[in-house]
């Protein structure tokens, strides 16, 4: 593949993640703020939330996994994720977070297994999402072209 | 000259500065910014913000947002550290104390053990540092909580997750403001700042929608931006766009029904 395919290819893809709703607009301000002093910021940024994001499901598995649930150990968890999945623009993550979080308000603990479920659902898929995004990227770069940015004309 | 923590003048040319590559060297011959947590040298070029946040992505992220719009960036994960960095943690003098200049602070609500909103009390409890701006930052609406931070004297109150705009409407605050060095306690606000410095984040109260970033994806919107330039890296799109400089003006202009009770609120004890 050539270089303007593999670009074009790039922006396909990124455009297919915020048409399915997997990034939002946040994502595109975090993309503003990369440049040539800071040319791995998006990638950073987003690999501090995967580990971030990994800790925090585990700690909420952990919880949500004892016999009597913590609700004041579970809800600050969730809470975080959905702060750091809004802040990066994951979309979809932070809107589980968001029902998950109602569901911790009422302690109703089977809601709460099937939202972290579903929370985790929906990280694994923007997480597998931006790696690929990020190796097509690096591909792009690998053989000296630069990132297109992201026409939004649809 | 009272170093009361809050002053500092700024050349316009660094308010108007949005440079695309090499933003993190300011024009001024400063030291290349450090996140250090110990009293940076003295630089009165430079806008040196205290940024808190318990979230390390929300921490990098505001960061960089300050760091692109050129200011020196110290940040930390809790209100302690703050209160540390800033020398109020004890009852002591700090001996440091008069080389520390922050002019603006930028937390977080929600933090475990001190909130944004106790960080926020404790700074304007104190004689060196009342002066200083406080912005609080958090991912819920909730009028009640913004007004309480408000009559406590926060400067600002921005939704979460911030954008690029939020952080450039509050740098074009900071570097209009004059500052009477005389007698070091006294700021004097710009005859337009009723309007302009409590502005509400326009998604929160006014409109819901994502109206403010020009790259937003909805259909109406989103012509513009792409339209505007051939592809080029998402930076220099974003640097040659003259789109955020009309949705600014749509910030302040969106400013006049909130401002009525802003506009006390605003005046912070102390000052006047």
């Amino acid at each position: 593949m050539d270089l303007v395919q593999m670009q074009k290819s790039l922006q396909d893809y990124t455009k297919s993640l915020f048409l399915e709703g997997i990034l939002d607009s946040q994502f595109l301000q975090l993309q503003q703020l990369q440049d040539e002093s800071n040319p791995d910021f998006v990638s950073q940024v987003v690999t501090l939330f995967f580990q971030d994001s990994d800790r925090i499901l585990n700690d909420l598995s952990l919880s949500l996994g004892q016999q009597v649930v913590d609700f004041k150990k579970v809800d600050p968890h969730v809470h975080q994720l959905k702060g750091s999945s809004s802040s990066i623009g994951a979309q979809r993550v932070k809107n589980a977070c968001v029902v998950f979080r109602n569901f911790c308000e009422q302690q109703n603990v089977e809601a709460c297994h099937r939202c972290l479920q579903q929370v985790k659902q929906e990280y694994y898929l923007v997480k597998n999402r931006l790696e690929t995004l990020f190796k097509l990227e690096q591909q792009i770069v690998a053989s000296g072209g630069m990132i297109p940015a992201v026409e939004l004309g649809f | 000259m009272g170093r009361d923590g809050g002053v500092s003048c700024l050349r316009r040319a660094e308010m108007n500065m949005m440079s695309v590559g090499g933003i993190e060297s300011t024009p001024a011959p400063a030291p290349a910014p450090a996140p250090a947590p110990a009293p940076a040298p003295l630089d009165l070029d430079e806008v040196h913000v205290l940024a808190v946040d318990d979230s390390l992505v929300d921490r990098i992220v505001i960061e960089r947002l300050l760091r692109i719009t050129s200011c020196k960036v110290t940040a930390v994960d809790s209100g302690w550290r703050a209160l540390e960095f800033l020398g109020l943690d004890n009852d002591k003098a700090s001996a440091q104390l008069d080389r520390l200049k922050v002019d603006l602070i930028i937390t977080d609500y929600c933090m475990p053990g001190m909130t944004g909103y106790e960080l926020l009390k404790k700074i304007k409890e104190s004689s060196n540092f009342r002066e200083v701006p406080v912005v609080i930052m958090s991912s819920e609406n909730v009028l009640t909580r913004i007004d309480r931070c408000l009559e406590e004297g926060a400067q600002d109150f921005l939704l979460k997750p911030v954008k690029l705009a939020d952080v450039k409407r509050l740098r074009s605050h900071l570097a209009t403001k004059d500052v009477k060095l005389s007698n070091g306690n006294k700021r004097k606000l710009p005859e337009d700042s009723d309007s302009v410095i409590i502005t509400p984040p326009s998604p929160s109260l006014t409109i819901s929608t994502e109206s403010s970033p020009p790259l937003t994806i909805s259909p109406d919107s989103s012509d513009s931006s792409s339209s505007s330039s051939p592809p080029l890296s998402p930076v220099e799109m974003f640097s040659s766009s003259p789109i955020d400089n009309d949705e600014d003006d749509d910030v302040l202009t969106s400013s006049p029904e909130e401002s009525p009770i802003r506009r006390q609120k605003m005046r912070s004890p102390g000052l006047d």
